[in-house]
C-alpha cells in the first residue's frame, strides 16, 4: 500500500524542498516507484532543486481544472527511473487547489507507486493544510534555532488536529523529526541548541541530523538533489535517513565537533576542510 | 590557515565552482517566467487545439500523447508525440500482441 509522507515545518527557509528533494531521491535509489509533489502554487522551487525546471510543461493546478492528464505533468527524473515529479504551478494562487482534486490525484498516484511526497510550502495556510491532510507519515525539518522549533511544534499540533487520520479519528500520522543546518562547533561552544534539547522539547522520534553542510548550496546551484554527493556530509547523513525511514537500523553520525588541531598541526598543517 | 599554506596554494583540488551555472539556470527559467506574467500561459492550450485537429482526422486514444519541452536560453523545443493506431486491415486478431 502507497504511503503519503508529508515534509513540513511550519517555518520557511528551514530545508523542506532540499529534504523532499534528497529523501525522495534516495527512497528512489532504493528501488521504491517515488513521485514528490510540490504544494506551493505560485513559489514553486522543487523544479529548481530536482533541476527539471526547463522541462515543466503542466502543472498539479492544470491536472486538477482538467487542462492535462496526470501522466502528462509527471516529470521523469533522468538519473533516477523510479522517480517523478509533479510540479507546483507558478502563475496560479493557492485557491486553484482544492482538497477533492488533490484527493483524486492522490488516489491515482496511490496505484503505481510506493512512496508520496508532498512537499509543503510554509506557514499554516491552504497550501499546508492540503499538504499535509492525506499524509500517513509526516517529516517535520527542525532547525537548532528557537523560531523553528516553536512552529515545528505548531505544525505537530495542526498534523494531530486537521489532518484526515486526525479527523477520521485512524491512528495518528506518523511523525518523524529532522534536523538540518546542525553544527556541532557551535553547539559545542554553546550557541546552538543541542540535539537532546530538540528532542526533549518536541518529544517525536529522530529520523535523522543533516549537519550544515557547503554541498547544500552547490547542490542547489546545479539542480542535483544534495543526496547524489555522496562524498558530501549531508549527502551521507540524508541517504542514512532513508535508511532509517525504511526501517533500518543506522547510527547518527556528524553529531561531534572537528578534532581540534594540535600546535604542530596549527603552524604545519593543512586547511581547515 | 597556516603560514605555509601561502607557499602550497591550491593543494587540496576543490569541487568545481558551481555559482555559473546558478546563474545560468536561473537566467533561462526567469526568462521564459518574465513572458509568463504578461501573456496567459498557452501551453495547455496549443496541446488541446493540436490533440483536437488530429482527432478530426484520425481516431487516437488520449492516453498515447506524450508532450515534451526543453526550455533553452535561445530555443525551447516543445515535442508532442502522438501515437497513431495501425490501419484497420492490419489488425486483425493477432493485433492483440502488439
Amino acid at each position: 500500500m502507497a504511503q503519503v509522507i508529508v515534509v513540513t515545518s511550519g517555518k520557511g527557509g528551514v530545508g523542506k524542498t532540499t529534504t523532499s528533494a534528497a529523501i525522495a531521491t534516495g527512497l528512489a535509489q532504493r528501488g521504491k516507484k517515488t513521485v514528490v509533489i510540490d504544494f506551493d502554487v505560485g513559489l514553486r522551487n522543487l523544479d529548481l532543486i530536482m533541476g527539471v525546471e526547463r522541462r515543466v510543461v503542466f502543472d498539479i493546478v492544470n491536472v486538477i481544472q482538467g487542462e492535462a492528464r496526470l501522466n502528462q505533468a509527471l516529470i521523469r527524473d533522468k538519473r533516477v527511473d523510479t522517480l517523478s515529479i509533479l510540479p507546483a504551478s507558478q502563475t496560479r494562487d493557492k485557491d486553484a487547489l482544492t482538497r477533492e482534486g488533490v484527493a483524486t490525484i492522490i488516489d491515482q498516484l496511490k496505484e503505481d507507486h510506493d512512496f508520496i511526497l508532498c512537499d509543503s510550502p510554509a506557514g499554516i495556510e491552504k497550501g499546508a493544510l492540503l499538504a499535509l491532510y492525506f499524509a500517513d507519515q509526516a517529516i517535520v525539518v527542525t532547525n537548532p534555532e528557537v523560531s523553528s522549533v516553536r512552529d515545528s511544534d505548531r505544525i505537530l499540533g495542526v498534523l494531530q488536529s486537521k489532518s484526515k487520520r486526525a479527523e477520521e479519528k485512524r491512528d495518528k500520522v506518523k511523525e518523524h523529526l529532522l534536523v538540518t543546518r546542525y553544527d556541532p562547533n557551535r553547539v559545542e561552544r554553546g550557541e546552538m541548541l543541542k540535539l537532546e534539547d530538540i528532542r526533549e522539547i518536541l518529544a517525536i522520534p529522530l529520523l535523522g541530523v543533516i549537519p550544515e553542510n557547503e554541498s547544500v548550496l552547490r547542490a542547489s546551484n546545479t539542480g542535483t538533489p544534495v543526496i547524489m554527493d555522496q562524498e558530501s556530509a549531508a549527502g551521507q547523513a540524508y541517504k542514512d535517513a532513508v535508511s532509517r525511514f525504511l526501517g533500518e537500523d543506522v547510527p547518527h553520525r556528524f553529531l561531534e565537533p572537528d578534532k581540534k588541531p594540535g600546535l604542530f598541526k596549527r603552524l604545519f598543517g593543512g586547511r581547515a576542510a | 590557515m597556516s603560514w605555509l599554506d601561502y607557499f602550497r596554494a591550491n593543494r587540496k583540488p576543490e569541487p568545481p565552482a558551481t555559482a555559473s551555472a546558478a546563474k545560468e539556470r536561473l537566467q533561462i527559467v526567469l526568462a521564459h517566467e518574465r513572458i509568463g506574467r504578461t501573456r496567459e500561459d498557452f501551453l495547455p492550450k496549443l496541446q488541446m487545439e493540436l490533440v483536437a485537429v488530429v482527432a478530426r482526422y484520425v481516431a487516437i486514444d488520449p492516453g498515447k500523447v506524450n508532450i515534451n519541452l526543453d526550455r533553452g536560453g535561445d530555443m525551447s523545443t516543445l515535442a508532442i508525440e502522438i501515437e497513431l493506431p495501425g490501419p484497420p486491415s492490419v489488425r486483425g486478431p493477432r493485433a492483440a500482441t502488439g
